[in-house]
């Protein structure tokens, strides 16, 4: 029966209008909601309440299907352990002789850095503390590439939070409710992070887009990558932690970079979540976007033709007690940075040169003195054996040290030596 | 009689998206054999396109929208966007169906075929807009192929509802 001569095909007629009214409701409502979302903030109040629900339930779902194969995955390990015992004894003796050497390498660059710091008074980053999480679902399209783990707010899990695996980093925390926490790959279209070359220094942003590998894009300098080159987090803008290893670096069938990821390595179960605070959840954003009102200029009237020389001054408490701030004018330069410095010196130095230390640990803003500009015969004769210590003992003009304009007269001190921390590695 | 009995909404719908559902939350699960990821097929197409085919409905738009937040939620994607495709590939297999129609079961894949290319292609220039920055082609090919595998699915839920109603034979 064709379908004019269908005696109740008339009735079609109201319903396929009331579908075709349905359907252009329900796709009204999905581009509104399309619209209004605001995933790509990775705001911890954008994640959205519908989110955090699903998100609660969803992981301990996700937990329990995934629970055969991991003890699947365990059973098989058991197996393999015990018919590849001998073998994989032999390769561990090999790798342990190997890493033997690289623990004495570590060491003594530990211990060599450890004085580099102490010397140059560098403010080393705290520990990070550590959150360990299950992968209990995991989404690997084209359009996101998400996983959820089964750690949450109630561990500290805040949104930005970085997360590794194993062998290197994962992503970043995205969403936290309570007891589970959404993990932005780097793989995913919307992740971009900062990262340096190993070899070279050079920055780039890695620019997921839903494949396995990951570009790199605004990489800058000149001939600033090869292929196996080791990418690592560069920590610029304070989101990630610097040094976190990323993978090695290949050229795509596109002939752009890309990045083969180091925790692509092994089957991410177990991940890590760094309960690392990133410059913006640190500071007072309030206080800092207040501008002070800046002391006025002195003009050249005010300015003394020469800066005053230092006094020889034995440190007292008054002179050792901070100064307005209007003081430090560029025209007498104090050794502000030496100053603030100097905990760290003094921590070093030999006892012999204590005298000079002691004018040194003044707090920043303290009247220079000749036991800071000039070291005593004690302290010349331990130089030899903390000679990077003497040379940063030495006093500088704040102005020099901190990279302000240069006051009217050049200062007396020779230019800042080259220090390890530029252009270290972590 | 019962040739002419309405179709219950539960059985056509409610049923097969509950199928759909757990099939994408199984497909979920982090698991990895000799390297390899399962992979991520979009089950609920399988339905936006059975549903369009067997007879237009007022709940079968609701049923795909909410399929679509589904999976959005679940793979953490852009609230909206698998719900917006999904609806694409739904209403274009909607207005093709009287073509459709009487079409053996090759053809009704090729269309199936290009309902699942046109929700992709929208997905692909939404992401793109949304992002400012180019998804990679494997990947939607990838699911793309995993996604028209699962035609077998659609065929049997047309051949189950299709004459159940004869109004929309």
């Amino acid at each position: 029966m064709s379908l004019r001569d269908n005696p109740l095909g008339e009735l079609k007629v109201p319903l396929t209008w009331a579908a075709a009214i349905a359907l252009v409701v329900a796709a009204i409502a999905a581009t509104a909601i399309l619209v209004t979302d605001r995933r790509e903030t990775f705001k911890a109040e954008a994640y959205g309440a519908t989110r955090r629900a699903s998100d609660t339930v969803l992981a301990p779902v996700g937990d329990v299907l995934a629970a055969p194969g991991r003890w699947t995955g365990a059973g098989v390990d058991t197996i393999r352990d015990y018919f590849f015992a001998g073998s994989e004894n032999r390769q561990l003796k090999a790798e342990l002789k190997e890493m033997r050497q690289w623990r004495d390498v570590a060491i003594a660059l530990r211990d060599e850095n450890d004085r580099y710091r102490t010397i140059l008074g560098l403010k080393t980053d705290p520990p990070i503390p550590m959150v360990a999480a299950r992968i209990v679902s995991d989404s690997h399209g084209p359009f996101a590439d998400t996983r959820l783990a089964n750690a949450g707010s109630e561990r500290g899990v805040k949104a930005g939070n970085p997360v590794m695996s194993e062998n290197g980093l994962v992503g970043r925390v995205i969403g936290v409710t309570d007891g589970a926490s959404r993990v932005l790959l780097l793989t995913d279209i919307a992740s971009r992070t900062p990262v340096m070359i190993d070899r070279t220094n050079a920055r780039a942003i890695l620019t997921g887009d839903g494949g396995p590998n990951p570009r790199l894009d605004y990489l800058r300098g000149r001939d600033p990558i090869r292929e196996g080159d080791r990418v690592l987090t560069s920590g610029d803008g304070g989101v990630l932690p610097r040094g976190l290893p990323v993978g090695t670096a290949v050229k795509g069938l596109d002939g752009r970079w890309r990045v083969v990821l180091a925790s692509d390595r092994a089957a991410i179960d177990f991940v890590r979540i760094l309960l690392f605070q990133d410059f913006t959840q640190v500071v007072n954003v309030k206080a800092l976007n207040e501008m002070p009102t800046p002391p006025p200029t002195p003009g050249p009237g005010i300015l003394p033709a020469t800066p005053p020389e230092p006094t020889a001054k034995p440190p007292t408490s008054e002179s050792a007690g901070p100064k307005p701030s209007a003081t430090s004018s560029p025209a007498t330069p104090k050794p502000a940075a030496t100053a603030a410095r100097a905990p760290s010196i003094t921590a070093k130095i030999p006892p012999a040169a204590k005298s000079a230390s002691t004018v040194l640990s003044a707090p920043a803003g303290a009247k220079p003195s000749v036991a800071a500009s000039k070291p005593p015969a004690a302290a010349k004769a331990a130089a030899p054996k903390a000679s990077t210590s003497s040379d940063a003992a030495k006093p500088k003009p704040a102005a020099v040290q901190l990279g302000a304009p240069s006051p009217a007269k050049p200062s007396p001190a020779k230019p800042r030596p080259k220090t390890p921390a530029e252009g270290a590695q972590p | 009689m019962s040739a002419a009995r309405p179709l219950e909404p539960w059985r056509w719908l409610g049923v097969p998206m509950l199928q759909a559902l757990v099939a994408t939350v199984l497909f979920g699960i982090p698991l990895r054999l000799y390297g390899l990821q399962l992979p991520q097929p979009v089950f609920p197409m399988v339905l936006a396109f059975a549903w369009a085919v067997i007879r237009p409905s007022i709940l079968a738009p609701f049923g795909v929208l909410a399929m679509g937040l589904f999976l959005d939620i679940f793979w953490g994607g852009p609230l909206g966007l698998w719900a917006v495709c999904l609806l694409i590939a739904y209403g274009g297999a909607l207005s093709a169906r009287s073509i459709m129609a009487s079409q053996g079961r090759l053809i009704l894949w090729a269309w199936y075929g290009l309902a699942t290319a046109s929700a992709m292609v929208a997905g692909y220039l939404f992401v793109m807009l949304d992002s400012k920055s180019t998804p990679g082609v494997i990947p939607l090919a990838w699911q793309f192929l995993a996604t028209i595998v699962l035609y077998p699915f659609a065929q049997r839920l047309i051949d189950l509802f299709e004459d159940a109603d004869v109004r929309f034979r």
